[in-house]
């Protein structure tokens, strides 16, 4: 029952971590453009010569 | 940021950060990782410009900038990076998107609530008894409230409007089947009942979720696509005042009888008259046709003109609301009011559907009484009623099956703008086809050039490949097409209004407008080597497979017609190569009238048609379809797009939405019959927790794969 009492909680804990991040990958519109988040990788960063 | 791009420097001004304004570009020439890196570090090296970030899905950039910065210098920023743009006054598609991304909340929450409450019951399935089962019903109660609160308003609210009007819809007995198998399983819990359904309310508001981000990502989707494509008229002009100063003025404030000065690479932002130079005039918008069309001093111009060689000046004669544009905007938004009347598959079954639920769980409710059952048990039978005939799968039935015939249909090049549009287009008996741009390519074919030898034809290709007049594109295609390899010639150039003149060996080859004028209607190049000349014929040509496809339609029980502003004799030969009948000399007004016709007399049309005049008749079909190379407004107005030169996607498009209905009606026959089978175990009272979510989830499973036989509907 202790086990219980405990294990329930913390997973009810560690869902509501996983709604509260994909809500706020929603708002900060991760979602918003796919293809351009794939292509970004490929962008060589010239600038960071001058850095 | 460890590396801030090196810019050159800049005189150093000591005051605040300016505010800044944020403008869209539309990009349609983006697509790799090499476009998004140069604009967005290209254009940080333009002074005023803050920030720039590419939307690669949506081919747009968002640009914050400095307010002074005018929409016509970031294009020429962009110009310089070597991307044509268009400036972008349109946020209507930010709106649809928020609301999909509110529905897709509400996914996020009822996926995590029906998970956790699952997990719950199965314990409690699996023998969890007394104390223990209360807890877990507590718990799953903690959960499933405010779940249900959240994740339920879209049902709630659509109810709700339905109701208030005094109408049914699908979403009335869901609203009262969640709320009521809530109340009743939050009853059970604070009595310390047996069974408790919140898994039940919870996974049904899941499942229908997924049916509506399904829908609206759908037409998300195809509403990304077309706005790429759409250009908006100029959001203002430089406007001169007396002493021949600029000065830039947003659209909505200019006023007849100011001049604007229009540069090259410019649209118009008001009607007008041309009072200074002469340019050709881009009016793709209009015509759906690239050809510049020449004017000078005194020729009246339209607003959304592109002007593409040397600057000119315009006298304002209209602006804003008084625009042609806009007038015509307002013809086609009157028009397109008749299809809004129109109402879904789904809709309509819901009204049948519902009032028969709500009655056999009134009877199941009466029924236990009368046998002496008791309110509570017989109030349990009920809700078990409600919950098993509840449209989990209807509400999957029909966008399930949508978006994979819908996603099939755009790998083969046809963009469909929502469901509904699949819906109607399967009713329709009637097709009206548009004849230039729509049945013809709109653009000019060279003709006979078989006729020349293989080495002129090299010449040829070496000449026309070096200029961007419509001629000399039409015959780098059709030379291209039959592979032919350039010849190598010397000394290309070409004189502005004259042609192409270069040297193959010792002959001068020219490439240009011939020296007499002949035919008035025909489009004519003329080709000089040397001495001879020969004379280039260009025809507007039908598309490939326009009669084979005309007679698919028929055969499918369709009739055709041909409905054209063009002059009738044009249209002879066109409609004896179709077989169809052909109507000619049809204004905007004419041809709308003609639909309205068509409608009384029962028929359910489908236009076809790709120019602005076809606007209101494609708003005011009951279907209506264009090809890519339309003018804006008619792929707006239209319900689905095509792309490339082949007129077989209409056919197809038929097609498939006729096996989408097929698919949608089996879906709702599969659904139904799942429920018969279903019903009588809740009305006798068999039905448990366990047995309600095994039967919703299995009917919602079938139902998805069923619509999956869609995937290959585009044949």
């Amino acid at each position: 029952m202790i086990g219980l009492g405990l294990l329930i909680p913390l997973a009810l804990l560690l869902g509501l971590i996983g709604l509260g991040a994909f809500f706020w990958a929603l708002g900060s519109g991760q979602f918003e453009d796919g293809d351009g988040a794939a292509a970004r990788i490929l962008i060589e960063d010239e600038d960071d010569r001058g850095a | 940021m460890a590396s801030l791009p090196v810019l050159p420097v800049l005189p150093v001004e000591a005051h605040a950060p300016v505010e800044t304004v944020t403008s869209l570009f539309a990009l349609p020439g983006i697509h790799c990782a090499g476009c998004i890196g140069k604009i967005e570090r290209g254009l940080l090296a333009t002074p005023g410009i803050g920030a720039a970030r590419v939307n690669l899905s949506a081919k747009r950039v968002a640009i914050h900038h400095d307010p002074a910065l005018t929409p016509p210098e970031i294009k020429a920023a962009l110009a310089a990076l070597g991307f044509e743009s268009e400036a972008l006054a349109d946020r209507g598609t930010d709106i649809a998107a928020a609301e999909n991304r509110a529905l897709l909340r509400a996914l996020a929450v009822a996926g995590f609530a029906a998970m956790n409450i699952m997990l719950l019951s199965v314990s409690i399935w699996s023998g969890a008894a007394g104390a223990t089962r209360t807890m877990f019903h507590w718990l799953s109660a903690l959960i499933a409230l405010p779940a249900v609160a959240y994740a339920g308003q879209p049902f709630f609210r659509s109810a709700w409007a339905a109701l208030s009007q005094r109408r049914t819809n699908m979403d009335v007995p869901i609203s009262i089947g969640v709320r009521l198998t809530t109340a009743m399983s939050l009853f059970e819990t604070f009595t310390g009942g047996a069974h408790a359904w919140f898994d039940g309310a919870v996974m049904l508001l899941f499942f229908l979720l997924a049916g509506r981000v399904l829908d609206g990502m759908m037409r998300e989707r195809a509403r990304a696509g077309v706005a790429a494509l759409l250009k908006q008229t100029a959001p203002g002009a430089m406007v001169l005042d007396g002493a021949g100063h600029g000065r830039w003025i947003a659209a909505p404030s200019l006023r007849p009888g100011m001049t604007m000065l229009v540069a090259a690479g410019e649209r118009l932002a008001a009607d007008g008259r041309v009072t200074q130079g002469q340019t050709g005039l881009d009016i793709a918008f209009l015509t759906g046709e690239s050809a510049a069309v020449r004017v000078g001093a005194g020729d009246m111009v339209h607003a959304g003109a592109l002007n593409i060689d040397g600057p000119i000046q315009v006298e304002v004669t209209e602006a804003g609301p008084d625009t042609m544009i806009a007038d015509m905007a307002r013809l086609m938004e009157e028009a397109g009011q008749g299809r809004s009347r129109y109402v879904r598959i789904a809709d309509r079954a819901a009204r049948l559907y519902a009032p028969c639920v709500h009655l056999l769980a009134v009877l199941a409710f009466i029924g236990w009484m009368i046998a002496g059952a008791g309110v509570h048990q017989s109030l349990l039978v009920a809700v078990a009623v409600l919950l098993i005939t509840c449209p989990c799968a209807l509400g999957l039935a029909v966008p399930a099956a949508q978006i994979v015939a819908c996603g099939s249909l755009m790998r083969r090049g046809v963009l469909v703008k929502d469901g509904s549009a699949l819906e109607r287009l399967a009713q329709v008996d009637q097709t009206v086809f548009d004849k230039t741009g729509t049945l013809t390519l709109g653009r000019p074919v060279p003709r006979d050039l078989d006729r020349l030898a293989a080495q002129d034809r090299g010449i040829l290709l070496a000449l026309a490949r070096g200029s961007r007049h419509p001629l000399s594109v039409a015959l780098r295609r059709a030379l291209e097409a039959d592979g032919v390899i350039p010849a190598a010639v010397t000394g290309l150039g070409e004189t502005a209004g004259e042609g192409m003149e270069a040297r193959f060996g010792a002959d001068v080859v020219t490439l240009g407008r011939p020296r007499s004028l002949i035919g008035l209607f025909d489009l004519v190049a003329e080709y000089r080597r040397g001495g001879e000349s020969v004379l280039l014929r260009f025809a507007d040509a039908l598309r490939p497979e326009a009669a084979v496809t005309l007679r698919r339609i028929r055969a499918m029980g369709l009739e055709t017609l041909i409905a054209s502003g063009d002059r009738p004799e044009a249209l002879e030969a066109i409609a004896r190569e179709t077989g169809t009948t052909a109507i000619g000399h049809l204004r905007p007004q004419d041809k709308l009238a003609l639909l309205d016709r068509l409608r009384g007399a029962g028929r359910h049309v489908l236009m076809v048609g790709d120019g602005l005049n076809d606007g209101p008749a494609l708003a005011a079909g009951h279907a209506s379809m264009a090809p890519a190379s339309a003018s804006d407004a008619s792929q707006l107005a239209a319900d689905a797009v095509f792309l490339g030169d082949r007129l077989e996607p209409v056919a197809m498009t038929l097609r498939a939405a006729r096996r989408t209905v097929r698919v949608v009606r089996q879906n709702f026959g599969l659904a139904i019959g799942y429920n018969l089978c279903a019903v009588p175990l809740a009305l006798t009272g068999q039905v448990t927790p366990l047995i309600a979510a095994i039967a919703m989830s299995t009917s919602s499973l079938i139902v998805v794969a069923n619509a999956l036989r869609l995937r290959n509907a585009a044949r």
